[in-house]
């Protein structure tokens, strides 16, 4: 890297528009920015107490939700044969998909050498955090007997004498989600050390010096250790990386490997993945957009970073174009009465109405982006961003509730609506989600200060690697 | 600025390494034991009951054969408990005065049975046919014990589902013949290997079906 001695003076750097980093930014503005966020505690928007208000609101719903579900089981959900699965593994898809495609897309852009994820990665690697917790609870409410979840693990020997069924996806699950949170957890923790040490370096407060300082696990930023940092970080990222890929189609193989028509495609481990980023982009967004504005992060994270998203949404959602027309054709190329049923009750069955409202969502909606004036009207990258969020959430419901409610024999069709206590649990996962981030943005400093500060080495303020 | 730890901490920093050892492993040994423990299964845990009925002296000293309280073992799922009548087919003989069977004695004149506590209780998911065990010749001692000699009865074996299928697994090491099957002092022959299969034949015991999950789980 090349080092400029007037940044190690402090001295401003000039920086133009439509750069990675807008204003006069040192060294030290830019530590102060991102560290004031955590230190003065007092100081939070408005927007960041609502939002802890309605996260306790949608966590009494969850409470409540669990609560009830324990306590009766899982006939107070709507599920029943012939749709055994219902919001449950709708929500858990949902939200596993935004985890995955987040980190995916912070350790690629971190191997692409993309400058721009400088400043987000921490939020994208956040999300995708709390995202998989939110997921993790889904699969083991939607169990008979939630408090035996232990016996998915292959904790043997046992006082059952059995192993789990390796066969089961249900079992691939266990495996993907915990790999996951191992792998991300690391690779989150570890671009923290460095942030972690500097807020140690800045606290006058013992305590806070005391528990930084265990956490920055004794960080001095010597150059051997940013050179064996820098390593690890590199290897960490390419784990990433292949993990996240596998650990997604392995939940797109909890349909794959059925029988069901319509869920009994070679093509769903893809589209799963492709989807999956489509989905997080957008919730990258929807997160990213109103963050900026509430802290006034606009120098940090510019217009070029949302311009940017809003162009991995709009690659993404050609393939999931791609993805609808390809499912379209397989069908009636291969001719399968059932496949056909299935292709016909999404469009025209019981749940049609949804199917329209999803393909608005995922295919119509996005196409806005290609305007780039459009694009870089932040308002509507907002609302484009909530409309792909609701079509990927259908997008999931349709592919689970159409193909199970009409398979087969016409003697074991059904219908399923979900239960009040189904939707509180979703409404608490969010409130869930709402709460970590609300913390995160408390405790942790929201943005990368380590990466920020390699923004100002290069010449121009970073534009030279934005385009 | 002063330093906030002492180099001393770097030590005590690598000693805690050790807790990524100790504390899952000590979670999972904390599991292990407590779930095994009389805590949890109840074994040679004694449970009080209404009278305190003793095996050990109406089996073992007055060689009263199970059946004849328990008395469909033979051809019902449920062993049975004896009724009230049972009881007083003997006490109204002997002991008719013993305060320790004033509970029996009221239960025969209001017609109100016994209420005995369940020492051996299996899951609601679990379906268990005592005749065919006894048919097939398993001892009632295998899963209960010697209850000959218990005063007041216990839990003998934890009915742990690993416990089942050791012997679903592997049926020859358990099996006895038919005439045995009431004999609590019954011990297994050296040769039982050889002799267990021979009795699996005889008795059309397939052990390929036994550890079919809907054996037990219907």
């Amino acid at each position: 890297m090349k080092m400029r001695m007037d940044i190690l003076e402090n001295q401003p750097v000039e920086t133009k528009r439509d750069a990675l980093l807008e204003g006069e930014q040192t060294l030290e503005t830019v530590t102060h920015k991102v560290s004031s966020i955590v230190f003065e505690w007092n100081k939070h928007p408005r927007a960041w107490y609502v939002s802890l208000l309605v996260a306790f609101a949608f966590l009494g719903a969850l409470t409540v939700g669990v609560a009830w579900l324990f306590y009766k089981g899982v006939g107070v959900w709507g599920i029943n044969i012939p749709v055994g699965w219902g919001l449950a593994i709708v929500n858990f898809e949902w939200w596993m998909a935004i985890g995955q495609s987040l980190l995916l897309l912070s350790a690629g852009l971190l191997l692409m050498r993309q400058q721009w994820r400088k400043s987000i990665s921490r939020i994208l690697e956040s999300t995708a955090i709390f995202a998989v917790m939110c997921a993790g609870i889904f699969p083991i409410l939607h169990l008979g007997r939630p408090w035996v979840f232990y016996w998915l693990m292959p904790l043997g020997p046992n006082i059952l004498g059995l192993w789990p069924q390796f066969r089961s996806p249900l079992v691939w699950d266990v495996f993907a989600m915990s790999t996951f949170m191992v792998v991300a957890t690391l690779y989150w923790y570890m671009g923290l050390i460095p942030d972690i040490a500097c807020l140690r370096d800045r606290t006058k407060n013992p305590t806070v010096q005391i528990i930084t300082g265990v956490l920055a696990l004794g960080w001095r930023g010597s150059a051997r250790h940013w050179r064996r940092y820098q390593t690890a970080y590199y290897i960490v990222a390419g784990l990433c990386v292949a993990m996240t890929i596998s650990a997604y189609s392995f939940v797109s193989f909890d349909f794959a490997m059925s029988i069901i028509p319509g869920w009994h495609s070679t093509f769903l481990p893809v589209f799963y993945v492709a989807g999956a980023i489509f989905e997080g982009v957008a919730i990258a967004l929807t997160i990213i957009i109103p963050l900026r504005a509430w802290y006034g992060l606009q120098s940090y994270i510019t217009d070029v970073h949302i311009d940017w998203l809003s162009k991995y949404l709009l690659g993404s959602n050609m393939v999931i174009v791609y993805g609808y027309f390809a499912e379209a054709f397989y069908t009636w190329y291969g001719g399968d009465k059932y496949e056909k049923l299935v292709l016909r009750n999404q469009m025209f069955g019981h749940y049609a109405p949804l199917f329209w409202i999803m393909m608005a969502c995922n295919l119509i909606a996005p196409l806005i982006l290609w305007s780039p004036r459009l694009r870089r009207n932040i308002t509507i990258v907002f609302i484009v961003s909530i409309f792909v969020n609701l079509g990927m959430w259908l997008e999931r419901f349709i592919s689970l509730i159409t193909s199970l409610s009409r398979s087969y024999i016409p003697s074991t069709w059904g219908f399923y609506t979900p239960s009040i206590w189904e939707i509180a649990v979703f409404i608490g996962s969010i409130g869930l989600f709402l709460f970590l981030m609300c913390l995160f943005v408390r405790f942790i400093p929201l943005m990368s200060l380590t990466e920020l500060k390699t923004l100002l080495a290069n010449d121009e303020g970073g534009k030279n690697h934005s385009r | 600025m002063a330093q906030v730890f002492k180099p001393s901490a770097n030590h005590l920093a690598r000693l805690s390494l050790l807790a990524f050892v100790i504390i899952p492993g000590g979670l999972v040994g904390a599991g292990i034991a407590v779930s095994r423990s009389p805590w949890n299964t109840n074994v040679n845990v004694p449970l009080n009951q209404p009278v305190p009925f003793s095996h050990e002296h109406h089996v073992n000293e007055l060689g009263i054969d199970c059946r004849y309280c328990h008395k469909t073992v033979e051809n019902s799922p449920y062993a049975g408990m004896p009724s009230t009548h049972t009881c007083m087919s003997c006490h109204s003989q002997v002991w008719t005065n013993s305060p320790l069977l004033k509970p029996v004695r009221e239960s025969y004149k209001t017609g109100v049975p016994l209420v005995w506590n369940r020492v051996t209780s299996l899951p609601d998911f679990v379906y268990f046919d005592h005749s065919i065990h006894v048919r097939k010749g398993i001892g009632c001692d295998v899963c209960h014990g010697q209850v000959n000699h218990m005063n007041i009865t216990f839990k003998a074996k934890t009915f742990f589902m690993a416990w089942c299928l050791k012997c679903h697994r592997d049926p020859a090491k358990f099996i006895r013949p038919k005439n045995q099957v009431f004999n609590m002092e019954y011990r297994y022959p050296p040769d039982q290997s050889t002799l267990g299969k021979e009795l699996m034949i005889s008795y059309h015991v397939h052990k390929n079906g036994l550890t079919d999950c809907s054996v037990c789980h219907r």
